[in-house]
């Protein structure tokens, strides 16, 4: 089963939905032991960064999702779980984030005062490599976006779409081996994302 | 390239999509779900629900519609109309809704624009407002003053100013409604939603008067709108959402192509 994991990141509803439509039953829990027996981890969130690890601490979620990540969980991070998966957020003053992945996220800074912040709405995502949770995806797909930090992978090889925003071409998804995190949200982007919900149920981590 | 969005928008009455001309001589027009699956199947962008009898009526807004919808349509959409509280507004968003909508109640109390944007996310607060255009330059410097309750009362504020200040207020997206232009279907207000999306920095949804896809092409350009929403041209048959589309394709504006 799919474990949803809630860290009261944000409404958890659209992703439980957006699976069960397609006949995937989840499993949303906020509690250490059941993400250690999770098979598949689906990590969403909306929000600030700061909050998102403040309770992923408080809730002792941090160290159980090292761990089933470490032993090759297939796992799903969407929008600020993706974000909180690199080392450092600029947001709320700085936040020290899980280190799954190398790399920071930074605030969106436009050069035109007219460039809304933040991209709210639908965008292209330009993809670098086939990943399997991409599968039967066209290339440029468009996607919906509400955000106002973009991550920023240290590492290329940790890129797999990107997004033109605010001046800057950002990594809109990224992961490496069983991590495979998207900073738009698959659960509310109609059939296209829900494909990539579908890949994910049939992944089995290897890429 | 982030695309502009086109929001179909279904104002329900009795669990049943109704559309009149400046709030008055409602018809039925369908089932808000089957018109959703429809809308969203044809390309729709974004969709907003208002539940327009529920201020009235003095009654909370319909949860089973809004837990209907997210289980049929999987885009974001919006919900406003009988949001009282912030519990009203959690039970929205719980429901499965992206974005929560108020207008009378933030004219009333601005405060809760601020104390939902802290407790579910600015993302989910959306201002709507209806303004409609006045001649006193004094006491209104933006031509325009805002209404509430269907346009029936006045609220002595400035439109731009209280743009601005809902911003400040933490609110993710403003709805521009132009009471003038509202069901006409003779094209948007454009002045009013350039100098307001001109002035701020969350998007800015025109909403009022469109008819054609010219319309949506002068709100996009000359308007300056980063969505708009869209009624009667799509209840009616005159257009499908792809039609649409294809102009707007084809005058060069951004826009989701593949759905």
């Amino acid at each position: 089963m799919i474990t949803i994991v809630d860290y009261k990141a944000g409404n958890l509803t659209s992703v439980e939905l957006a699976f069960a439509s397609l006949g995937i039953k989840t499993f949303i829990t906020d509690k250490p032991a059941d993400v250690l027996k999770s098979e598949k981890i689906v990590f969403p969130g909306v929000g600030a960064a700061g909050a998102a690890m403040d309770n992923l601490r408080r809730l002792g979620l941090d160290e159980p999702i090292k761990k089933m990540v470490a032993e090759g969980v297939p796992f799903f991070g969407i929008c600020i779980g993706m974000q909180v998966l690199f080392d450092f957020s600029e947001e709320d003053g700085g936040t020290k984030c899980l280190g799954l992945l190398k790399g920071s996220v930074k605030k969106f800074k436009p050069k035109d005062p007219m460039c809304k912040i933040p991209q709210m709405g639908w965008n292209t995502v330009v993809q670098k490599c086939r990943h399997p949770v991409f599968n039967g995806v066209k290339d440029k797909s468009e996607f919906y976006f509400v955000h106002s930090y973009y991550p920023s992978p240290a590492d290329e090889n940790l890129i797999i779409g990107t997004t033109d925003y605010a001046d800057v071409v950002f990594a809109s998804a990224a992961g490496k081996s069983n991590i495979i995190a998207v900073q738009f949200h698959p659960e509310r982007s109609g059939r296209i994302g829900l494909k990539l919900l579908e890949n994910f149920a049939v992944w089995n981590g290897v890429c | 390239m982030l695309t502009k969005r086109i929001i179909p928008c279904l104002d329900v009455r009795n669990r049943k999509v109704t559309k009149g001309v400046k709030f008055q001589n409602n018809i039925d027009l369908g089932d808000p779900i089957e018109m959703a699956v429809a809308y969203s199947e044809g390309g729709c962008d974004e969709l907003v629900f208002y539940d327009i009898t529920a201020s009235a009526e003095r009654r909370k807004i319909d949860i089973q519609m809004v837990r209907d919808v997210a289980k049929a349509v999987h885009i974001p959409f919006a919900v406003g109309g009988g949001i009282e509280t912030l519990d009203d507004m959690r039970d929205v968003l719980l429901a499965g809704a992206e974005k929560v909508s108020v207008n009378s109640l933030a004219v009333r109390n601005p405060q809760i624009i601020a104390q939902g944007a802290r407790r579910f996310g600015s993302q989910c607060i959306v201002l709507g407002m209806d303004p409609v255009a006045v001649n006193d330059k004094t006491k209104f410097p933006s031509g325009y003053e805002i209404t509430t309750r269907g346009f029936r009362e006045r609220t002595g504020l400035d439109a731009l100013e209280w743009a601005k200040r809902a911003e400040d207020l933490g609110v993710g997206e403003i709805v521009v409604n132009s009471v003038d232009a509202d069901g006409t279907r003779q094209g948007f207000e454009l002045n009013l939603t350039a100098m307001i999306s001109g002035s701020v920095r969350i998007p800015v949804v025109a909403s009022g008067g469109a008819g054609t896809p010219q319309h949506l092409i002068d709100v996009f350009t000359t308007g300056r709108a980063d969505a708009a929403i869209i009624a009667s041209m799509i209840h009616t048959g005159h257009y499908t959402i792809r039609q649409i589309k294809d102009e707007l394709i084809a005058a060069g504006i951004a826009i989701r192509k593949k759905w």
